[in-house]
């Protein structure tokens, strides 16, 4: 593809996800942080999130859907052992977790 | 309470530096790697991890132009990939506890948000005093969009090449650090759209994966929110 029509690219999906973000800015000027709106999209992006995150986990678009599902989950369940063993340290979770997908998946390969 | 400029500038740089800023380093690469074998040039896939910000819709640009899509399609795909930002930036402004009416401040503001800042400052600002959480979240916001940017180049010039295993392990670390840091959202009604957000997403990704995004928080946040008020009983949320 030509440099020019890349460059319109990478601006044009710059300007598509400004746009959501501005919408966000428009709405929150207008709404009361305490009602019931408000209440409700918090909702909406806790779904949205935490769906995101599921599907990255579980249904993988990366290469990690060469690693089988039931090893995925185990390494979550791993990384949740270390993270609540540890009081909730961040590192020690993500490093359990990490690293015995990796462990995992060479033992596998 | 964490208080004073000097003092929260600090938190907020250590607390990148503990472990988003590498998560998005070793992201990035990812990203910036797959960019080039795209056709970008190094400067258009910074700009994109710059001015973008959100990786699900940088991944569709990617993919739907190495697959030779048209404009309007790739650029559409990036945007409902990234549509989580208009509510992930209702539910973050009112918690910065910041007037609202510096409208190109705001702008600023929701440009720099990304689901690490929002996971992360929403974790940590009940420990900091109120008129220092917008100083806390753009130094925090700034320092990972630094490892982000960075880590695109890193990766786009191929600086780095790990063991095959070791890329499965860093690719699986972003996922895993918002599940933990999730876990411990508070809040009946967040923590209802959490789980089925998880339950939508199953369903809508398999009968509508274009928009099985938005799907995802409109059904699920509508049943959380649901949920949330009536089994509020007597405690307040």
């Amino acid at each position: 593809m030509p440099t020019e029509t890349l460059w319109m690219i990478v601006m044009g999906c710059a300007a598509a996800t400004f746009i959501w973000r501005a919408l966000g800015v428009v709405v929150v000027k207008r709404i009361d942080a305490h009602g019931a709106f408000f209440q409700w999209i918090t909702c909406v992006s806790y779904a949205m999130v935490a769906g995101l995150i599921f599907r990255m986990i579980i249904m993988p678009g990366s290469e990690l859907a060469s690693v089988p599902v039931a090893t995925r989950i185990a390494a979550v369940a791993i990384a949740f052992a270390a993270y609540y063993l540890t009081r909730r340290h961040l590192v020690a979770g993500v490093l359990a977790g990490g690293l015995s997908l990796s462990a995992m998946a060479a033992w596998l390969a | 309470m964490v208080s004073g400029n000097a003092e929260v500038m600090r938190k907020a740089m250590l607390d990148a530096l503990s472990l988003p800023a590498f998560i998005l380093l070793f992201t990035m690469m990812g990203f910036g790697s797959l960019a080039r074998g795209a056709g970008f040039g190094a400067d258009m896939a910074a700009v994109a991890s710059l001015l973008i910000w959100g990786l699900p819709g940088q991944l569709a640009m990617v993919e739907l132009t190495s697959t030779g899509q048209g404009f309007i399609a790739i650029v559409f795909a990036c945007s409902l990939a990234n549509a989580r930002f208009l509510p992930m930036v209702v539910s973050f402004v009112p918690a910065m506890s910041r007037g609202r009416s510096n409208l190109p401040g705001m702008l600023l503001d929701a440009q720099l948000l990304s689901i690490n800042s929002w996971a992360v400052c929403l974790r940590e600002f009940p420990q900091i005093e109120p008129a220092f959480r917008h100083r806390y979240y753009v130094t925090f916001a700034a320092s990972i969009l630094t490892a982000a940017v960075t880590g695109t180049l890193l990766g786009y010039h191929g600086a780095v090449l790990l063991p095959a295993v070791l890329v499965l392990g860093l690719i699986f670390v972003s996922p895993l650090f918002f599940a933990l840091v999730l876990s411990a959202v508070p809040g009946r009604a967040e923590r209802f759209s959490m789980i089925l957000g998880c339950a939508t997403i199953s369903i809508a990704h398999y009968l509508f994966p274009s928009v099985d995004l938005l799907i995802t928080g409109v059904v699920g946040g509508s049943l959380g929110f649901a949920a949330g008020r009536y089994w509020k009983g007597g405690d307040a949320n």
